[in-house]
């Protein structure tokens, strides 16, 4: 009886199974999964969801058939004759070729993340001087400055483009570039406007940006990201993507409504340094 | 545990054996050592300080209560005796117990045989493993609703930073505590450990540890989670201060534990045990040890300057007096990255050392094997900021710790490397501790992959923080670390105690335990991709299916804890099987050896002359005896 070819058994399994079933993940699971297509940045984190699936798929895959493989066919048969595997200790070959290969898909995953990082920041807060700037889409008016102030347990937003009025709820233009400033009042919150693809820590004292390119009209999640104390989870709210004409509308009644609230407020700032934080009682 | 007393015993009336350095007179002094603590902190007084009054708790009364409660538990179990004989002029002596016989007592007192630290550490860790198992079960049992029902939200954060605290802190040492300090001594062939006051020391310690976590319920929980961020632990009530003692004193015991088991196997191997036929299991002790050293020293200092800031008002980590909080965010995840590696480590040497007994073949690519491990924990110093990807901090690094990151996953590649060619053409017996090895085979590869997905700054926008984040390191700890350590506990306890496990209920606790931790965490994934953030106590109720699923699994997961446990009562006190030397026809040394292992584990020093995996070379050792229905 000769024995089977093993390794090249594993590789034709590995190959039909990789070929069937990367583009079932790329092009059905990749393409549906969160945050969606509601904002230029969350697209592009769909895009590299989808790069991470088409290099991931075939590797755990590998590992899969591997070992399925492996423990099917080279299961002890006869356990009290007590027999051993041949004592293979190594081969310099497979080991320097495992080497470069993973160290070549890690190096162009950390490549790739990166350019897609530095094209347009990815929605993620980026502190108070950021690197990856998009810009903004043409026609459509230059990018809008909202700050997002975080305290316990809730969000306002206050808009320095129009006489720094503080607004209570969130509504953006659709098809423009917003520039969101997020501090935070007293602790470390997390502004995460869901199917925006935006998440960016809240930090007392801090001006951390995150860009975004909205869309069409939608609404979005907006949830604290970061424990912030008892009623952490009851930090949420619903944010909307309107059209420029109903968002100038809103915009407008919303400085009227608050106007006597906004003459009361301190000056428009980009950090409202607390008094000093103590323990609470 | 032997059943023989020590002679000495049989002349002296029972009760005179509670009198002396024990347990008992432990937990007598750390009380007298509390309200001593409590009472010296009322005295302090200062205009800075003295809003304690205003808001009706003393946090500097409290942490002095801690302080000294933990160094009365400590002079009670005896660990200011030898210091003080040394002062007084006494000569060096060691080991002042081994020599007290066999009894039981000397497991509720301080003990130096590594033996015996190995088993309090597993029996203490233990209780504490389920103590935090029982708080994830009461969490799931909150969650099972999308509103608040069996909790309020201040008991439920207090339950999950419990949860929390108590697997990344006490859980650091659940393989390194039982089966280093008992194995590596035998491994390397030396009849103790390097320190062997500071390995009782770095036990007691911990278990103290767990006791001041414990006592946040008396004053009022935690609502920071076990990452403890600021300014919200500062604003936090005294329940904070417990999470502030335990995890320092945590810190505190990992430091040593590390810095024993390292200076251990650095200096104490037996002739011929050179660093190429060290086992592997050592190797990742090795490597795990350097970051217990290196990155425990920062976790004690940040919570102290968080006591600092609470008790003595210093605002090292306050915005609005100088201070930021990024700087703990910073000084934590320096200290809890390596920390996560901590936990995993061992787990790879673990698989790594089982999987040769149980392919009966030589460990493939040991060198590849020892420098994955290495790799890791080198790596694992120069990624923490990938907690903080949209935190604001240095926005500038971020493809920098995003390339770190993924780098980490190639030393990990050589672990599944060495563990893929281990087994290929093997002759694979499915026992026990192999199911739980390929176990972690499966959860790690899972819990790996989607560690790639949270290190590429794009995905991890919407991912981070969520439930997602949350179902990886699960995965990766609970996948990992829990599923070796119970591949560890089928394996070794049978030469630790001398009884053989029910078969049966293990591969009943195998599979359910399997089954049960993927149906939990794998609808995790999807639940956070949805949108539900971590540590919150509601949720929208189009995610209350999700969540339902997850919590019954959850307590199947539980069920399949108890199933261990019934499995330990009975085959320890029902129906004890007595373990025969060598049930896995393992080469390494500790199954050369009696079962029970004595007390001074070998009549003379061995020595070494090749590694332990000579599988397949009939020359390398005599033949096994025969197999006698062992599984």
């Amino acid at each position: 009886m000769t024995e089977p070819h093993h390794l090249r058994r594993v590789v034709v399994i590995w190959l039909i199974a990789s070929l069937i079933i990367t583009p079932l993940i790329c092009f059905l699971l990749a393409p549906a999964l969160p945050p969606g297509a509601g904002s230029v940045e969350a697209s592009g984190q769909g895009t590299d969801n989808t790069v991470l699936f088409a290099l991931s798929t075939p590797v755990a895959l590998a590992v899969l058939v591997y070992f399925a493989y492996v423990l099917v066919v080279f299961r002890e048969r006869d356990p009290a004759a007590m027999l051993e595997g041949p004592a293979v200790r190594g081969h310099a070959g497979i080991q320097l070729w495992w080497i470069v290969v993973t160290a070549a898909i890690v190096l162009s995953l950390a490549a790739y993340g990166s350019v897609r990082l530095l094209a347009d920041g990815a929605g993620g807060g980026q502190g108070p001087n950021p690197i990856a700037k998009p810009n903004a889409p043409a026609g459509s008016g230059g990018p809008l400055q909202v700050q997002v102030i975080a305290q316990q347990w809730r969000f306002t937003y206050r808009w320095p483009a129009y006489g720094g009025v503080e607004t209570p709820s969130l509504e953006l233009p659709t098809n423009r570039l917003i520039v969101f400033h997020v501090t935070s009042l007293d602790v470390i919150h997390s502004f995460w406007a869901y199917q925006l693809g935006v998440k960016a820590d809240a930090n007392p004292g801090l001006d951390n940006i995150a860009y975004v390119t909205t869309k069409g009209p939608m609404n979005f999640d907006i949830h604290c990201a970061e424990l912030c104390g008892v009623w952490h989870g009851y930090m949420f709210d619903t944010g909307h993507v309107v059209s420029s004409a109903d968002f100038a509308t809103w915009i407008a009644q919303q400085a009227r409504r608050f106007a006597p609230a906004t003459r009361s407020l301190p000056p428009y700032s980009k950090t409202y340094f607390p008094e000093p934080q103590r323990r609470a009682g | 545990m032997s059943a023989i007393a020590a002679p000495a015993d049989a002349r002296r009336p029972a009760w005179r054996g509670l009198i002396g350095f024990n347990l008992l007179t432990g937990i007598v002094l750390a009380i007298v050592g509390y309200i001593f603590g409590r009472w010296i902190g009322t005295l302090i007084h200062a205009p800075s300080i003295d809003y304690f009054a205003d808001i009706g708790e003393n946090d500097i009364a409290i942490l002095l209560g801690y302080l000294f409660g933990v160094i009365g538990f400590l002079v009670g179990l005896g660990f200011a005796n030898y210091p003080i004989r040394r002062l007084l002029g006494h000569p060096p002596t060691l080991a002042e117990h081994e020599d007290e016989g066999l009894g039981i007592a000397r497991y509720f007192r301080l003990c130096t045989d590594h033996k015996v630290v190995g088993i309090q550490y597993m029996v203490g860790i233990g209780v504490f493993f389920f103590v935090g198992g029982l708080n994830a079960m009461l969490i799931r049992t909150e969650l099972l609703q999308p509103n608040v029902h069996v909790f309020g939200p201040n008991q439920y954060l207090t339950l999950v930073g419990m949860h929390g605290a108590m697997m990344m802190g006490m859980m650091t040492s659940v393989i390194l505590g039982p089966f280093a300090n008992w194995l590596v001594p035998l491994m390397i062939g030396s009849r103790r450990m390097a320190y062997p006051r500071i390995e009782a020391f770095t036990f007691w310690l911990l278990m103290a540890a767990g006791v001041v976590l414990v006592t946040t319920i008396f004053f009022g929980g935690f609502q920071t989670g076990w990452t403890g961020y600021t300014p919200l632990g500062i604003q936090n009530t005294a329940g904070y201060d417990a999470y502030i003692g335990f995890f320092a004193l945590v810190g505190v015991s990992m430091c040593l534990l590390g810095f024993n088991l390292l200076a251990t196997i650095i200096t104490m191997r037996a002739p011929g045990m050179t660093w190429s036929r060290l086992p592997i299991f050592v190797w990742s002790v090795a490597a795990t040890a350097v970051l217990m050293l290196l990155a425990a020293p920062m976790l004690v200092a940040t919570l102290l300057m968080a006591a600092f800031d609470r008790t003595i008002q210093t605002g090292f980590f306050l915005p609005g007096v100088g201070g930021s909080g990024f700087l703990f965010q910073n000084l934590f995840w320096v200290f809890g990255h390596p920390e996560v590696y901590i936990v995993a480590l061992p787990g790879f040497g673990i698989v790594l050392e089982l999987l040769p007994v149980f392919a009966r073949k030589p460990l493939w690519g040991y060198r590849v094997a020892v420098a994955g491990l290495l790799g890791v924990s080198f790596l694992s110093f120069f990624v923490w900021q990938h907690h903080l990807f949209v935190s604001g901090i240095n926005a500038d690094l971020r493809p920098f710790y995003m390339l770190s990151t993924e780098l980490i996953s190639l030393p990990t590649g050589f672990i599944f490397l060495c563990a893929m060619g281990t087994v290929w053409r093997g002759r694979i017996r499915f026992t026990v501790p192999m199911l739980f090895c390929l176990g972690w085979v499966f959860n790690f590869l899972f819990g790996g992959i989607s560690g790639v997905f949270l290190s590429d700054v794009p995905s991890d926008v919407t991912t981070h923080g969520t439930f997602f984040t949350m179902a990886h390191f699960h995965y990766t700890i609970m996948g990992g670390l829990v599923f070796t350590f119970f591949a560890a506990v089928y394996y070794w306890v049978p030469k630790m105690f001398g009884f053989r496990f029910n078969e049966r209920l293990a591969k009943i606790h195998f599979w359910s335990l399997f089954l049960a931790f993927n149906s939990t965490f794998a609808p995790l994934f999807a639940a956070g991709l949805l949108g539900m953030p971590r540590r919150v106590v509601t949720y929208p109720t189009s995610l209350q299916g999700i969540n339902i699923w997850v919590s019954v699994s959850a307590f199947v997961i539980g069920l399949s804890m108890l199933v261990f446990l019934v499995n330990v009562v009975w085959s320890l006190l029902i129906k004890r099987e007595p373990c025969e030397p060598n049930p896995w026809h393992s080469r390494s040394i500790e199954w050369q050896l009696p079962t029970p292992v004595p007390v001074n584990d070998f009549d003379e020093f061995p020595v070494f002359d090749a590694d332990p995996y000579p599988y397949g070379e009939p020359a390398a050792l005599p033949a096994p005896t025969p197999a006698t229905g062992a599984a």
